[in-house]
């Protein structure tokens, strides 16, 4: 009995130094009880924490002095000073356009390579792994770090602001794409395949009403944390709310940055109203 | 749904099964859809490309793009193995201590606001106000909350923890909200039929409900929060962005390399560890 139920288990490392519990039932059977593994996490966090801690130089009670000072820059963002929307309203739009445009590129340039990178579309593995690690690169570049690059090589402005929006988007659209693409019901092809028709075809009518849905979906998700982002790529230079944002901020004039972070909020969530109810359409 | 219904009307009206034939004919027609969102797209596109021009390269332009690509080819490798204070493997340890307490404390901070404003739990008002000022925490841009902190509490890598603290609750508590929602109340009614007290009920009925589903959330927000830590130093709140960005302004191309490749290997790793841990998290192994 022993034998069997310890054969069953699959015993990991940690199992093996710490004895998993024989626990012995009323009916005279014994079953085998592995050890909590909460304690090794807690211990794990609590070294983290104070690690973290003596490194950052965090201290709680800086916090609780200057929240009161935080709490009046609050006070003054939320009591906006209306005399100042004239001056948002054209970053904001430029904000806007930057965010669309960024998008669109992106997404149209990530499809072919969402494609390429699915691996029951693309039969060849490597060439699968390698545009995946690709991606993963550019994905792991901060947003802002391409904006600033962008500015220094294309001069200050929206251009450069929309080339780091739509590098970003290629990088999160494809990626989300691939997966759902290798989600798709592959019958319909095979069908297609059998029935005559050409690697093309078979793809064209059976698996692209299939995949642009998701891809619709996935890019007005994308264009939802877009006008987030770019409302900020102005600090480096790249145009925008960003510019205005630090200026206020520089000026100290927070009843004005409270115009400016109201207006993105409204904009903010209206864009967010429409895709999330486009997007539920769209499933 | 719509296909299946519209056929499946089509068979209940002529009373028979429809031939291959007939359900080709009826198949569903979306070219006008698709012909309405490519025009969307494209008016949109015509409105915003209006607007944005390309005003050719500056004049250090391309020597700016040669020196980047230079620099990640040959990245100043005393600067990416080195120990000190301001090589690349501390500042990216730094970069890790600001994401760990700053989604630590943003995850325990988000807990009552989640409870808050979960309509199964709180009364409908209550709940919508709460979710307001969730969203507005979430539509402040992270450097803009890093912007107004500095303010308060003066530049370096605590004011980084603060700011992602404050930030992480937006969309921790907005994950939170749904699993709250989700709780099975059935559980609960038979725990109380077997008369268990108020403390057992959350013990044994609520927390095994909720702990992987916040556990994975905490996790996902902590790949949020790294990759977001390692551009708060831009505006000089710690971590590795500030040194990277006057490394681009000054234009040590070799310095840049070894940021930039010091920043891709700890978020691929970290990015890969957290979807281990969270797919174990949602199903078993």
């Amino acid at each position: 009995m022993e034998n069997n139920t310890s054969s069953l288990m699959k015993l990991t490392l940690y199992d093996r130094i710490f004895k998993p519990q024989t626990v012995t039932l009323p009916n005279g059977h014994s079953v085998q009880r592995c050890r909590s593994r909460t304690p090794v996490i807690v211990l794990f966090l609590a070294v983290a924490i104070w690690l973290s801690l003596r490194m950052t130089g965090f201290d709680l009670h800086v916090v609780i002095t200057k929240f009161r000072k935080m709490v009046d820059l609050l006070e003054k963002i939320l009591q906006p000073d209306w005399s100042f929307f004239p001056k948002v309203v054209s970053p904001l739009i430029d904000t806007i356009k930057m965010s669309i445009l960024g998008t669109v590129i992106g997404c149209v340039l990530a499809l072919p390579v969402a494609i390429l990178s699915s691996s029951n579309i693309n039969k060849s593995i490597p060439v699968v792994w390698l545009i995946r690690f690709l991606l993963g690169l550019i994905r792991t570049l901060p947003t802002l770090i391409i904006a600033l690059v962008c500015a220094l090589i294309f001069s200050l402005g929206t251009f450069s602001g929309t080339i780091a929006i739509a590098i970003f988007t290629f990088g999160i659209v494809a990626k989300m794409l691939f997966e759902s693409i290798e989600t798709i019901d592959m019958g319909p092809f095979e069908a297609m395949e059998a029935l005559g028709a050409n690697k093309f075809q078979a793809f064209w009518s059976a698996c692209v009403p299939q995949i642009l849905p998701v891809y619709l979906s996935h890019s007005l998700y994308c264009f939802e944390m877009n006008v987030r982002a770019s409302a900020i790529l102005g600090y480096v230079g790249a145009g925008g709310l960003g510019i205005t944002i630090n200026e206020r901020i520089g000026w100290r004039d927070y009843n004005s940055l409270g115009t400016v972070l109201l207006s993105l909020f409204v904009v903010v969530v209206i864009i967010d109203f429409f895709s999330e109810y486009l997007r539920k359409k769209l499933s | 749904m719509e296909k299946k219904d519209k056929i499946a009307m089509l068979e209940q009206s002529l009373d028979r099964k429809l031939t291959t034939l007939e359900m080709y004919e009826n198949r569903p027609r979306k070219w006008i859809l698709y012909l309405v969102i490519v025009l969307a797209v494209a008016l949109l596109v015509g409105w915003s490309a209006d607007d944005i021009h390309f005003t050719g390269l500056t004049a250090t332009g391309t020597e700016v793009a040669k020196g980047v690509v230079h620099g990640v080819f040959h990245p100043d490798t005393n600067l990416l193995f080195g120990t000190g204070d301001s090589d690349v493997p501390y500042l990216l340890l730094q970069t890790i201590a600001i994401a760990v307490l700053g989604t630590i404390f943003g995850a325990i901070l988000a807990i009552p606001f989640a409870f808050l404003a979960s309509f199964n739990i709180m009364p409908k008002a209550v709940a919508y106000i709460v979710r307001i000022l969730i969203l507005m925490i979430r539509t402040i841009p992270s450097i803009v909350w890093a912007l107004m902190w500095i303010r308060v509490t003066g530049p370096g890598a605590a004011c980084g923890v603060i700011t992602q603290s404050v930030c992480s609750i937006g969309m921790i508590s907005k994950m939170y909200i749904t699993a709250i929602e989700d709780l099975d109340t059935h559980i609960l009614e038979s725990l109380d039929a077997m008369g268990c007290t108020p403390f057992q009920k959350i013990r044994y009925g609520v927390l095994p409900q909720l702990t992987a589903s916040f556990i994975s959330t905490t996790i996902y927000r902590f790949d949020i929060n790294l990759k977001d830590a390692t551009t708060l130093g831009i505006v000089g709140a710690g971590g590795i962005g500030a040194s990277l960005v006057q490394c681009l302004n000054s234009r040590r191309w070799g310095m840049v390399g070894s940021f930039i490749w010091g920043l891709m290997v700890l978020v691929l790793i970290i990015e890969l560890i957290s979807t281990r841990i969270r797919r174990k998290l949602a199903h078993g192994e």
